[in-house]
Order: C-alpha cells, then structure tokens, then sequence
C-alpha cells in the first residue's frame, strides 16, 4: 500500500504523555497505544494562517500598554525549519509568558507575586521567507507550582506553531541558558534525551543584543515535515 | 519506492501547553485579539450544518476544565483550505476551529459536514474531523479523528479499518438531534478514546 509518511524517528524526541514525576501526567495520559495513521491528505494538509492573521506590533510584547513593563527587556529570534533544514516561511507563531515577576495574566494563576499593568505577556509573529520570527519581549520570572514540594519552573516561553501540515503542530517551551532549576524541574525532563531537552533552552547572542536596550537569545525550531515523498511503508504491527 | 534519506535536523520536542494559555490561545476574556473561534459557519461555507458538543474526561472520567481542543477538515467537497489540497476549499473557509474547556470539561464546534476526502490510494474515507487535543498535563498532544455514527460507509474506512473494532465507537460522534453532535473524548476507562500516532 502506497502511503504518503513522514519518517517517524524524529518523534522520539518527543516527552512520553506518562511522565510521573509530572504528577498531572498520571490522570492524562492514554493508557493504550497510539495507533499509527497513515497519512492522507487530511495530515498533510493544515491550517493556513498567513498574512492577514497578525496586525503589526503584536510581535513587540513591551509596548502593548501605555507604559512600558519591568523586567528586563529581550529579544527572542529564530528559524522555524523542517526537518530537512528548510525554512518554513509565513507561519504563524503565537507565544505567551508570566511577567518578569514570574506571574501570568491569566485569572488561575494565584502566585503573590504582582501583576504589571504595561504588561500581558501574549505575542504573535508570522516567519518570514527564510522562516525567521522575532520578538521583543521581557524576561519571564521563575513561578512556583504544586506539582510537589517546593517546585519551582524554570523562566520559560510557551510557543504554538503550525508549520505545512496538521503533522507538524507543535506547543512547546523555550528556557534560558544557565538556569539552575532545570535539574528539578519535571516539565523539562519529561523529555529523555538529554540533547533533546537542550534544543529547547535558547542561546544568548551577542549579534541579536542591541547595544543600551536589549539582550537578545537565539531559538530555532524544528517543525516535522519533509519534502513529501511517496513510499512503498512497511506493515506496522 | 523511494527512499527517504533520514532528518537533517532533529525535531523540537513538544512541552505542556499548561493552564496558562488561554490569554493567548483562546483570549477574548482577555481583551486580547482572536484570531480563532469554534464556530467554522461564520466562514459561509455551503454544506449541511452540525454543531458537535462534547467533554474531555481524565483516566477517571472526571471532566478536564482547562484542556484546548482544535479541529481541522474539509469542507463540504472533501477540499481542504491548504495549497496541497488538489481542489480549493470552498470560498473564506479555513477548516479550522480550537475551543477551550469550560469548568465541566466541556466544548463545542459550529461547522459543516465535511466531504469525502480519499487515501493516496484514491480509497474513500469517510466524513471525519481531525483532532488535536491540549491540556495541562499533557506533555505533548493527541491526536484522534471524529467519524459520524450510522452511515454506511464507515465500513469501508480504511482508518478505522486499523482500529481493533471493539475500539471502534470511541472515535464516532452520535447524533442527539438533528445537526447535533455528542463526542466524548476519554484519557481511560473501558471506552477510552483511540490516539493515533501520525
Ligand atoms: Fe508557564
């Protein structure tokens, strides 16, 4: 049978759903097997948001208000590519954070830490033809969480992509260099693999800081997704 | 056959989208711009109209109040919005709609019937919705499709033919009343929903 599949290897990198010491795993986790679908064009086609889905400076998340916010102020800059290397360009990437305090917006979040009115910590970019996005930002504050005793998590970025395809949607985090919650911190070492795990904490970059007014850190990303290839796929048991 | 040379890059792993995510994903409470809705009518496609109500149950069967559920199909023709699709989507329709969990672990979509969408092998599957689940907890998401109970093609389904059929209902949406839809998506239990790895 004749199937249009992207090679699977690459999903190892992937956390595994039960990751217990992520204590929410043990209730959300399926405990069957994922059975493996062949893909048709309902995989590899995906939603389209271009262009007219971002409205300029939703990518500048310090000045979304009437004053600027505390923290101290990044730029974040990368390339969206596939798995072959490739740029994925005009892709929509949506990112959301706490405040430099370590609080978020949102109306769950119960950390007594304050609020900052010039700040709400949502952002949208679209990539540009050589699949790079940007944006401007201040550095997330470290959050407690009860998942056990004393946790904390490390300052992180959520991230939402789309990519070509309904296969290469991602929601992940992006950490910072040097941050020395990562040995205690279940979210990130839900992933095995070690080298896995460090694509996800950025690079600070010299060449992106801009000189009197803001760090900058490097992150790319690697969406799944090849050049589609028809392939004669073995029987999966 | 062709071969495919393996990845030049490693992909990025996936992370919990975690419970803070609806001031961006899902922001109209927050004054926030939005940019996707569940309602894929307002979009004015042709087709027979359906709205799917549904919760999302843990391994317990307790209700998930802070999951995101997104779904993405074909329009009423079996074409997809997408530059792949061999024919264009209907005029303005995307195909795509993401609804956030209330406190009951409920959602709902307003859209259409999708089309009949064929293999690579030129077989008919039958109408479905592709789905992708979110949620605190869920160090990356799940995928699963919705099918539609009773028509008489689901027997032909060359998807749910990999289904072990006893599994099989958990991906069919039932009909309560005319254009409405129930779909239950369970993480456990004996009718635990069927994930596929895509
Ligand atoms: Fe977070």
């Amino acid at each position: 049978m004749t199937r249009l599949i992207y090679p699977l290897d690459g999903l190892k990198a992937h956390p595994p759903s039960l990751s217990p010491a992520y204590t929410s795993t043990v209730r959300r986790a399926p405990s069957k097997p994922l059975i493996l679908l062949p893909h048709s064009l309902t995989e590899v086609t995906g939603p389209v948001y271009g262009h007219d889905s971002v409205v300029a400076g939703e990518a500048d998340l310090t000045r979304q208000h009437a004053g600027e916010p505390l923290g101290e102020r990044i730029i974040v800059t990368g390339r969206v590519l596939d798995e072959d290397g490739r740029p994925v360009p005009d892709s929509l990437v949506e990112v959301w954070q706490a405040n430099a305090a370590g609080r978020y917006i949102h109306v769950k979040d119960q950390h007594p830490a304050p609020l900052d009115a010039n700040f709400t910590g949502a952002g949208r970019c679209l990539t540009d033809t050589d699949g790079r996005y940007r944006f401007v930002t201040v550095k997330p504050g470290a959050y407690p969480w009860r998942n056990h005793h004393n946790a904390w998590r490390p300052a992180h970025i959520h991230l939402s992509l789309f990519g070509h395809s309904f296969l290469s949607r991602l929601v992940t985090q992006m950490y910072f260099p040097g941050d020395p919650l990562f040995p205690f911190d279940p979210i990130f070492n839900s992933i095995p693999d070690e080298a896995a795990r460090n694509r996800l904490i950025a690079r600070f970059d010299l060449s992106v800081t801009e000189p009197e007014w803001a760090l900058g850190y490097q992150f790319d990303i690697v969406l799944r997704g090849r050049q589609a290839t028809p392939m004669e796929e073995p029987h999966h048991d | 056959m062709t071969e495919l040379l393996s990845p030049v890059h490693d992909l990025t792993p996936s992370q919990t989208v975690g419970p803070f995510f609806h001031f961006m994903l899902t922001p109209k409470a927050y004054g926030v711009r939005e940019i996707f809705t569940a309602d894929l009518t307002q979009e004015g496609p042709g087709g027979d109209r359906l709205r799917i109500e549904g919760r999302v149950l843990d391994a317990d069967g307790a209700p998930i109040p802070d999951a995101m559920v997104e779904i993405w199909q074909a329009d009423a023709n079996g074409a997809y919005a997408h530059p792949a699709s061999p024919k264009p989507a209907a005029n303005g329709f995307r195909g795509f709609g993401r609804c956030p969990t209330d406190a009951h672990g409920a959602f709902a979509f307003d859209t259409i019937m999708p089309g009949i969408v064929t293999t690579f092998d030129g077989a008919p599957q039958s109408p479905h919705i592709a789905v992708t689940l979110f949620a605190r907890g869920m160090t990356r998401h799940l995928v699963t499709r919705i099918y539609f109970a009773g028509r008489d093609d689901l027997a032909a389904d060359p998807v749910l033919a990999l289904v072990p059929p006893e599994r099989r209902s958990t991906l069919l949406a039932v009909a309560v009343a005319k254009g409405l839809w129930e779909f239950t998506i369970r993480l456990g239990g004996d009718a635990e929903t069927v994930f596929f790895e895509a």
